[in-house]
């Protein structure tokens, strides 16, 4: 039964990278700009949510505050900062980027203070529901669960079967072309990054009432991000899909059995630290075998 | 070129030196940046209060706080320390983690100079490594956490599982809770400092089901806990017991609800019942328009404790003997009662266990359940062999 939990807590997390990583992913894999401001769209819907659930008490209005401030401040940087670096080496990209990075910690704090916000798990997501007999899920974990595959199903809609997906890979295989056609590829640009903006502020706005909302809050799980979409492969939902969800199954296991299986044979006071520092280490090692095996990812978008 | 800007680097200096020439300067280098800022805040607010109601003064003497943002790195606060030796300040206090405290306090007890803690009291300069020159006003580090093993024990826990993050101040916890409790301890779970996801071992407790358990996850991480804690539906079920600066109040206001029924230990709680700590809660609360956390209140007994020695020695820190037997007395009214100085310059004092429940406001406070130790003084007094 333990089990059993121990997988929904590893799909649950997975479906919180994946909303993270599909946007990282079109940015990285169709704009080619390493962005490592994407965890700062992350906060920012966090504490527009948190600010917005405090002050209307609507969770609801939390999700569009959330949605609006990530997507809007998306544009905004893209507009002013990313635009100037598409030609330049990633270097380039990295060092800005990562400036944008302090400077949104350091506006958050000075706007929203920096004290960390609460924000309560709103009423109708409350308690857990007995998934299986004897095995209680708590409901917003399972809301996250849900939310994520709808997400999965929207991003594949729109990426395979609208004008604009169709747009979207065609400027990944060749943007160049795509402009010579006539289209604009600037205004594509920025639409694929304030839609990337916006998944993760949603992903802000969801895991506001089980996690902390802080300062820095990005950046704990930027790498994480990062590992997923090396693993599925750079500018790949698919991949990012199946990126995150080994990623958070190899996580959660790691976490949960390590501990036992090496407690078995060394003693608790070795095992545990250990245990912790071999679990941590997990999906590197994941990505490191992946890479071995296919040195594209696991759904490369380009050959 | 260069000769032009060291002359004017002497003139700023000397006209800085000039503004105040009566005055005791104290160096005053703690957090204020980073999501820990909040820390600081309340320690520099706290110690601004002491000197406030003395009409800028300690103990009668004239005080200019040289206040400094160290942004949780022990090399920045090492270097600004440096800089204010060199310019000559022979007080320092505010250093709010242990590992900035470890890179600030050689340096300045080998200049000579002053150090007392008003925040982290970590074991290496406990024991073998003390020194004559450094204090601690607040608590031993370990003080926590044996609080948190008397706690079980007085609450009746048999079984317990400890949660705590895999680094210093983490495995010093689960160890500190060991040395006091005595009961069985039936898993230690290692998590990272930068997890922000609990669900993993929320499934390992409610599958160990143990009678408590004892959590010490430092600032967002302690946020992440405890909300996840109750969203899984634990709290009902297994209490949580969790050292006071794990739950302070600003973390308290994050989390909400979910903390209700938690059971923290401390060194102090508002609703002791003393004069001079009740009036500190009021006066906090009108100056700053919030109510003070223990940081807070450290940080005001630890100004009160310098003002009662420059008050001996008449602001001069050039008697340093003096200086130094005035500190060891600890003559002043601190806010926690009960307060003297071991051999080692750690506090000897009472441990507290409070509940977080719901005031008649509806708002969630720790309240004081009960003295839980008295007279509490750490283990490593024994190997410190402070010279006189």
């Amino acid at each position: 039964m333990i089990f059993f939990e121990q997988l929904l807590n590893g799909l649950q997390f997975g479906m919180m990278l994946f909303m993270l990583a599909a946007g990282l992913t079109l940015i990285f894999g169709i704009m080619g700009v390493v962005n490592l401001t994407h965890g700062s769209f992350y906060m920012v819907g966090a504490y527009c949510a948190a600010y917005t659930i405090s002050s209307t008490g609507s969770f609801l209005a939390g999700i569009v505050a959330a949605l609006l401030g990530a997507g809007l401040y998306g544009v905004v940087v893209e507009v002013l900062v990313i635009r100037r670096l598409y030609k330049r080496d990633h270097l380039y990209q990295v060092l800005a980027t990562l400036g944008l990075l302090f400077f949104t910690n350091e506006a958050v704090s000075i706007i929203f203070g920096r004290r960390p916000p609460l924000v309560n798990i709103p009423s109708a997501l409350e308690g857990s529901i007995t998934v299986m007999p004897g095995l209680p899920y708590p409901i917003i974990r399972l809301s996250f669960i849900v939310l994520g595959a709808l997400v999965a199903v929207g991003l594949w809609y729109l990426v395979n079967r609208t004008r604009i997906g169709m747009l979207i890979r065609a400027g990944a295989d060749d943007h160049e072309m795509v402009d010579a056609l006539g289209v604009d590829i600037r205004k594509l640009y920025t639409i694929v990054f304030a839609l990337g903006a916006l998944l993760a502020g949603l992903a802000g706005v969801m895991a506001a009432p089980i996690l902390a909302v802080e300062i820095g809050m990005g950046e704990r799980i930027l790498i994480t991000t990062f590992v997923v979409i090396v693993i599925g492969g750079v500018g790949s939902v698919k991949g990012a899909l199946v990126g995150a969800l080994l990623v958070g199954m190899v996580d959660s296991l790691g976490r949960a059995f390590l501990p036992q299986l090496l407690g078995m044979v060394l003693s608790p006071v070795i095992a545990g630290p250990l245990a912790a520092g071999l679990a941590s280490a997990s999906i590197y090692v994941l990505m490191a075998v992946v890479l071995i095996v296919k040195p594209g990812g696991l759904y490369p978008a380009r050959s | 070129m260069f000769k032009k800007i060291a002359v004017g680097a002497l003139m700023c200096a000397s006209t800085l030196a000039w503004a105040a020439p009566d005055s005791v300067e104290i160096g005053f280098i703690t957090t204020l940046s980073t999501p820990a800022g909040y820390i600081g805040e309340d320690e520099r607010d706290g110690f601004n209060l002491a000197i406030k109601q003395g009409d800028g003064q300690l103990g009668g003497i004239p005080i200019s706080l040289i206040v400094e943002d160290d942004a949780l790195k022990p090399a920045n606060a090492k270097q600004t320390s440096d800089r204010l030796i060199q310019s000559g300040v022979q007080l320092f206090t505010g250093v709010n983690f242990s590992n900035v405290l470890a890179a600030v306090v050689p340096g300045v007890t080998r200049s000579g100079a002053f150090y007392v803690s008003l925040n982290p009291g970590p074991s290496v300069f406990a024991g073998k490594r003390c020194d004559p020159n450094y204090f601690v006003a607040s608590y031993q580090n370990d003080a926590y956490h044996a609080a948190g093993g008397i706690a079980a024990n007085s609450l009746g826990y048999k079984k317990v599982a400890l949660l705590a993050p895999n680094y210093q101040a983490g495995r010093d916890a689960i160890s500190g809770f060991k040395e006091t409790f005595e009961g069985e301890v039936i898993a230690e779970i290692y998590t990272t400092l930068d997890q922000s996801d609990f669900s993993v071992e929320m499934a390992r407790i409610r599958d160990l089901n143990p009678d408590a358990i004892y959590q010490f996850h430092p600032g967002g991480t302690g946020i992440n806990f405890v909300k996840q804690y109750s969203a899984a539906g634990l709290t009902d079920t297994v209490p949580m017991v969790t050292p006071g600066f794990s739950l302070d109040l600003r973390m308290l206001e994050a989390v909400g609800d979910a903390a209700e029924g938690t059971y923290v230990t401390g060194i102090w709680s508002m609703d002791i019942d003393n004069p001079q700590s009740k009036k500190f809660v009021s006066d906090f609360q009108e100056e700053y328009g919030r109510l003070p956390t223990e940081y807070a209140m450290q940080a005001y007994d630890t100004a009160q404790l310098i003002g009662s020695a420059l008050k001996a020695v008449d602001g001069d820190l050039s008697k340093k003997d003096d200086f130094r037997a005035a500190l060891r007395k600890a003559d002043f009214q601190s806010l926690r009662g009960d307060f003297r100085f071991n051999t080692n310059h750690h506090p000897i004092q009472d441990l507290y266990l409070m509940q977080i429940v719901k005031n008649e406001d509806g708002q969630l406070r720790p309240k004081l359940i009960r003295e839980i130790a008295s007279d509490y003084e750490d283990a490593y007094a024994a190997s410190c062999e402070m010279p006189s």
